[in-house]
């Protein structure tokens, strides 16, 4: 193959990425609703259920409230575009990407960040008391979670001496022994309490209640209306996919394309769709039997699951 | 043919590496959990998976070094670490009702990060130690010394008399798994010995919770300050 053609090849397999993740998140969604509900014994609105409610909000006006500015209007879009950014440069299907350079660790939390703080900015300018209830509860909980995949990814980036995803990956994959490694569950256990932590689910928050005393994420965004709301709800969808597609392939990184043909490509996408759709079916039926927590006793989750990314780190360097 | 055994070790290099370095680290793992969670029972139950893996590591050790004698240590410490002490606990945990440590002296997030510093403190002590003979099993030395710690920790911050002999099994489980790492497997009559010296505290102090229950209704030790007739 020429250089042109990898690079052709490495092009469309972002744009296989970005319409994978951008197409199922909703359905992703759906899925771990429709679990939820199975398990619980009701019927379930069905997986395509988000991309209907999409749907319907595109089709209708963005309501503003008085005098919020353009913060209001601008965080949607940051949120949505920082976890967009993420969905193209991580290696979700190829470890061979053009915008390799970007995929770093550290940059790919702070694109986290950025949506976190964009949405927790326009939660304090509608400047109703739910808006920034929500924004300090969800500051308060990224504060202490960001650390934690921070350390999480140091313990995985100390044995292969870099912190771009890519390299990561393709570290495991050359010593499959290592996902067995107590580095690498440790880094497993914190790297999950922290995705439950940042996508707002049980025991952290409830996605699905809109009660005042417990809603942390809901009370942001509880402005939005129409097509911007649409917007929240895609990028929220988009992020609890991105992080799940993150854990499956920096922990079990087989079946992730090291070449930008075809073949391997076709197989990577599956193999990806199937092992996000099994974490998230997992964490939806694990929601089932979990209570949420009060606010008060989160911190404790996340100092353990900060504890188990430092001891993964000591692990990776004075166990292997 | 040459019948000896022992010429080439029955387990290979690799995957005895891996699974010793495996079960250190479900080691600390649990020794972490125990320090996590509050349920008695579920702390209990922790200590059960200690036990067994306790026994798996001097099961591993023994198919390393070929030595029978290591088997029977191993299936002691099942007997007593998974099955035995256990059974006492949750004979403790039924007759006085206390289902969770309700007030540790240390609140749960701060113990955690004190579990972080003891486990770094436990890697800057044995560096020592483990540059005197490098090796798979001594490299793992800090995890055993930092179970040590993480109970010596539940042992002083505890109130409950029950979580007090939690944190003494877990500190003597620390001790356990540092002799088998640092002299690759104990010889049986030491290992004897000192299972049933810790039979026996554990059942004084079985005991002594009973009484302490019948006394004064509840096992919080910080009741035994004053010394009454």
């Amino acid at each position: 193959m020429t250089g042109s053609a990898v690079t052709v090849g490495a092009l469309a397999a972002v744009t296989a990425q970005l319409v994978l993740v951008v197409g199922g998140a909703p359905l992703l969604a759906g899925l771990m609703r429709q679990v939820r509900a199975r398990l619980e014994g009701r019927v379930g609105a069905g997986v395509g259920q988000p991309w209907r409610d999409l749907r319907k909000q595109l089709g209708k006006e963005a309501i503003r409230p008085d005098g919020s500015s353009w913060v209001f209007t601008a965080a949607p879009r940051v949120l949505l575009a920082s976890t967009l950014l993420i969905a193209a440069v991580a290696p979700f299907l190829s470890t061979v990407s053009p915008l390799d350079g970007v995929a770093d660790l550290f940059a790919v939390v702070a694109l986290l960040l950025l949506g976190t703080v964009a949405l927790a900015v326009a939660g304090l300018d509608t400047g109703t008391a739910f808006g920034g209830m929500g924004a300090s509860r969800e500051i308060t909980v990224a504060a202490l979670a960001e650390p934690t995949i921070l350390l999480a990814g140091f313990a995985l980036s100390a044995r292969v001496g870099s912190s771009n995803l890519a390299a990561l990956v393709e570290g495991m994959l050359t010593a499959p022994g290592q996902v067995l490694s107590p580095a690498s569950l440790l880094a497993a256990v914190a790297f999950a309490v922290v995705v439950v932590a940042e996508t707002g689910r049980l025991p952290v928050d409830n996605p699905a209640t809109h009660l005042e005393l417990t809603m942390i994420h809901e009370a942001m965004v509880l402005e939005y209306a129409g097509r911007d709301l649409a917007l929240v709800e895609l990028a929220s969808a988009l992020r609890l996919t991105v992080l799940l597609g993150l854990g499956a392939n920096l922990f079990l990184p087989w079946g992730v394309a090291t070449t930008a043909s075809p073949l391997p490509l076709l197989g990577a996408a599956m193999l990806f769709a199937v092992k996000v759709v099994a974490f998230g079916a997992a964490l939806a039926a694990f929601e089932v039997f979990m209570a949420k927590w009060r606010l008060f006793r989160v911190p404790e989750l996340l100092a353990g699951s900060f504890l188990f990314g430092l001891l993964a780190v000591s692990a990776s360097f004075f166990l292997a | 043919m040459d019948h000896s055994i022992g010429l080439r070790p029955p387990v290979s290099e690799t995957v005895y590496v891996q699974t010793l370095n495996l079960i250190c680290g479900a080691l600390l793992l649990a020794a972490v959990l125990i320090l996590w969670r509050r349920e008695l029972a579920a702390i209990v139950r922790l200590l059960v998976v200690q036990g067994v893996l306790l026994a798996a590591l001097a099961a591993l050790l023994g198919a390393r070094e070929g030595s029978s004698e290591l088997y029977a240590v191993a299936a002691g410490v099942l007997a007593l670490k998974a099955v035995v002490l256990p059974a006492v606990l949750r004979r403790v945990l039924r007759d006085t009702g206390e289902v969770r440590e309700t007030e540790p002296l240390v609140n749960v997030a701060a113990s955690l990060l004190a579990g972080a510093l003891l486990t770094l403190l436990a890697y800057a002590v044995s560096r020592p130690l483990v540059a005197l003979a490098p090796s798979p099993a001594t490299q793992a030395l800090p995890v055993a010394l930092a179970v040590m710690f993480l109970g010596f920790f539940v042992l002083v911050t505890r109130r409950r008399a029950l979580s007090q002999v939690v944190g003494f099994l877990l500190m003597d489980n620390g001790i356990t798994a540092t002799a088998f790492l640092a002299t690759s497997g104990v010889p049986l009559i030491v290992e004897l010995g000192v299972s049933l010296d810790l039979l026996l505290v554990v059942l004084v102090l079985q005991v002594l919770t009973a009484r302490m229950r019948l006394t004064f209704g509840r096992t919080d030790l910080d009741e035994l300050r004053e010394l009454r007739d």
